[in-house]
């Protein structure tokens, strides 16, 4: 079964259309037809029997992606299921999510990558792509059979939630990978450095008498990575960066011309290690919320286009994980509701980005970077589409979310951008 | 019942230099009740005090417990060997049962940073911390405050240094917070893999040779260097440890001045001090242990709601 469409003509009238794969920015109406987008731009009128979605004074864009998300099935259902992690991510205007495949057995073979996109085309929310493990059980030893798994739906191959430590398995994946035309994601992490820490090493963890983890843990993995890009040609996507050597890093990667693409966590652009103080697990995440030099680098990194992606790295957890002692607790937290509201205050009005580039990183790029549908409103693509306010403002109240975990940062918080109706294949499947 | 410390005793950081000052001087008449053939007077009489030990611990859970029955509260000990703890019940879980059965304090020693703020959040019990992690350890800060007032008076400008691995202490941080709140100059000294790199934001001087410690300060408080670190890779061997970071009497001739020596213990002679220098006539190492059941009376009264200036009169009885 294919995800479903929408049996009625959508007509998105009187909206600010933004949709930098055609350089467009422009008020106009949006015609969705038969699950494909039918009409862009100018004035519409509006067919027989079509729904109508007053679009006034709201920006119309192509349906926002988010790559790393952790959807926990099949293994920890308590936590999220690919339905609950599906129906998380429209509410925060997301039509399409890559879920990560550390789920319990991993996703790596066919069978369970087949499974997870059922469970996602069954929800009938969110588009869910599975990633492939890069390793058998990621366990960093043998490469999974990543062409099965392309045929069954994979997107892309990731070991995330733990870096794959052989140079040579690396380098192997960047190869064997090509053919299929498929990033491989690294989590960037060096075990020997980075074993044993639960937040950021620095002043705060010398004062809170916690283990750190130093930047450069991450980032010799970062550089690793790009030579290794740069020896084999293959894609290397560099997961959930955090620290401003990995900025430089990339930029030095992409002056090259090497096949190197990045993304960011809404958190790590906004948050610091402050966050923590108190021995707050819902601040406990890998890699962790690092200084505010880190958060500088990385929202200009975002502006000038060498991070490509903004994203979540969606990690529910269950409460009772996360209440408990600091360095016991689980890393991550959820972020589908919030990474809008906290892209939009933290880089949109703050004039580090504009609403276009907003717009090419949660949407377009998004889709570009993993050979995904959608990602454009360009007449016959996929309806997926995400009307949003960037001046409407919200608070954050975790126990509010769709998403079945409740692990946020976030909570009372107040944000400027917020998602209005969520547009899966043609039919409205979220308004706010 | 919240006194002049607040409900609980986390750490040394949140404290004032006032806050300090009033437990060194509630301290003073409390440890002459130790001196006496009858130990004992009734100030915590019907209150219900819980150690819970998760990490072993001889001195401090005996001071405490002694400090408690001088007091004349009654006491539970409860190691985590053997408990319910073992069985995989969680730390809120624990406490959260204990407090069910009516009890007013919980003295905590706990492996991970943060335990005892974990636990002051989540139950109505005055909390103190008797160790949590690498985080802090006050009442052996307070302990060691006060035996080094006993010495110098006024600790504004003494210079006192801490040696050894201060990465993993927990005593070396509470003592960095306090001695810094009285007006101490502070310094640490120690092989450069067991110092925190931002251990100067912490306000602190760092010295690379033991010799040149020795010349600046007034005060050593030698941390113990634990045989986890060689093994971990921290350090070399302990033999090149000795050699390099021991407090030796022989380095000591060397000192401008008459150094006093503190150590929280228990001690690896031949490590990280020496015998004839934890023997001899500078150290203090004995006065801190007893300081120790002083400064945990202390705070123990305070904590429950006793006013500072009865302090005098409970010693007498009549509080």
């Amino acid at each position: 079964m294919a995800h479903p469409i929408g049996t009625r003509d959508l007509l998105i009238k009187g909206g600010r259309i933004i949709d930098p794969s055609q350089g467009l920015d422009t008020v106009g109406d949006v015609l969705l037809r038969n699950g494909v987008v039918e009409a862009c731009g100018g004035a519409l009128g509006t067919p027989d029997g079509a729904e109508v979605i007053d679009a006034t004074g709201l920006i119309v864009a192509p349906g926002f992606i988010d790559v790393h998300v952790h959807l926990r099935e099949p293994g920890r259902e308590d936590v999220e299921t690919v339905a609950s992690g599906a129906h998380s991510a429209v509410a925060g205007g997301i039509t399409a999510v890559c879920a990560m495949p550390n789920t319990k057995p991993v996703t790596d073979n066919q069978a369970v990558v087949g499974f997870v996109k059922r469970q996602g085309e069954n929800a009938a929310l969110a588009r869910v792509y599975p990633y492939g493990a890069i390793s058998v059980g990621q366990k960093g030893e043998t490469l999974a059979e990543i062409a099965e798994m392309v045929s069954a739906g994979a997107v892309a191959f990731s070991d995330d939630g733990k870096p794959v430590e052989s140079a040579q398995l690396m380098r192997t994946a960047l190869e064997y990978a090509r053919a299929f035309n498929v990033p491989i994601a690294e989590h960037c992490e060096d075990m020997t450095l980075a074993r044993g820490g639960s937040m950021n090493e620095g002043i705060m963890s010398a004062k809170l008498g916690l283990k750190g983890i130093p930047a450069e843990a991450e980032e010799i993995y970062v550089i690793r990575d790009i030579l290794l890009a740069k020896r084999t040609g293959g894609h290397i996507h560099l997961c959930h960066l955090s620290t401003k050597g990995s900025v430089e890093l990339v930029r030095w990667g992409k002056e090259r011309g090497i096949n190197v693409t990045a993304e960011v966590c809404s958190h790590h652009i906004s948050l610091t290690e402050d966050a923590v103080d108190g021995y707050n697990t819902n601040a406990k995440m890998n890699p962790p919320l690092r200084t505010a030099e880190d958060v500088e680098a990385l929202q200009q990194g975002v502006a000038d286009g060498t991070i490509d992606l903004l994203v979540t790295d969606h990690a529910p957890h269950h409460y009772d994980e996360k209440e408990r002692e600091f360095a016991d607790a689980p890393n991550g937290i959820v972020g589908l509701e919030t990474s809008l509201g906290v892209n939009c205050t933290y880089l949109l009005h703050r004039g580090i980005i504009t609403l276009p580039q907003l717009v090419d990183a949660m949407s377009c790029k998004q889709a570009k970077i993993f050979r995904l549908p959608g990602g454009t409103l360009a007449r016959g693509s996929i309806a997926d589409v995400t009307v949003f306010d960037p001046n409407r403002q919200w608070t954050c109240d975790p126990k509010q979310f769709k998403s079945k975990g409740r692990n946020t940062p976030y909570g009372g918080h107040t944000f400027t951008g917020q998602a209005r109706y969520t547009v899966v294949g043609g039919r409205v499947v979220f308004t706010a | 019942m919240a006194g002049p410390l607040g409900k609980d005793l986390l750490g040394i950081a949140p404290l004032s230099a006032d806050q300090i000052r009033l437990v060194l001087d509630t301290a003073v008449p409390f440890r002459e009740i130790s001196e006496r053939a009858i130990k004992k007077v009734p100030t915590l009489r019907g209150a219900t005090i819980v150690n819970l030990f998760f990490e072993a611990s001889t001195r401090t859970r005996i001071s405490f417990e002694f400090a408690e029955k001088r007091l004349s509260a009654d006491t539970v000990n409860v190691a985590a060997a053997g408990s319910s703890v073992s069985k995989g019940e969680t730390l809120v879980d624990t406490a959260r049962n204990l407090e069910a059965m009516k009890i007013d304090m919980v003295v905590i020693r706990h492996s991970a940073s943060g335990a005892a703020r974990f636990l002051a959040e989540r139950i109505e019990s005055n909390v103190i911390n008797a160790g949590d992690g690498t985080n802090e350890h006050p009442t052996q800060a307070l302990l060691d405050m006060l035996t080094l007032r006993d010495r110098f008076g006024d600790l504004t400008g003494k210079r006192i240094c801490i040696v050894g691995d201060v990465l993993h202490s927990r005593v070396a941080r509470s003592n960095i917070w306090g001695l810094t709140k009285l007006g101490a100059e502070v310094a640490v000294c120690g092989p450069r893999s067991l110092l925190p790199n931002a251990i100067e934001a912490m306000g602190v001087t760092v010295f690379n040779r033991i010799e040149e410690a020795i010349e600046w300060a007034d005060a050593l408080n030698v941390l113990r260097l634990q045989l986890e670190r060689m093994q971990a890779g921290y350090i070399p061997s302990l033999r090149e440890y000795n050699r390099v970071f021991g407090v030796t009497g022989a380095r000591l001739e060397k000192a401008p001045r008459d150094l006093v020596i503190l150590h929280p213990g228990p001690m690896n002679r031949g490590v990280e001090i020496d015998s004839d220098v934890a023997d001899g006539p500078h150290s203090v190492i004995l006065d801190q242990v007893t300081n120790g059941v002083a400064v945990r009376m202390a705070v123990l009264y305070l904590l429950a709601g006793g006013k500072p200036e009865l302090a005098e009169a409970a010693k007498k009885g009549n509080a």
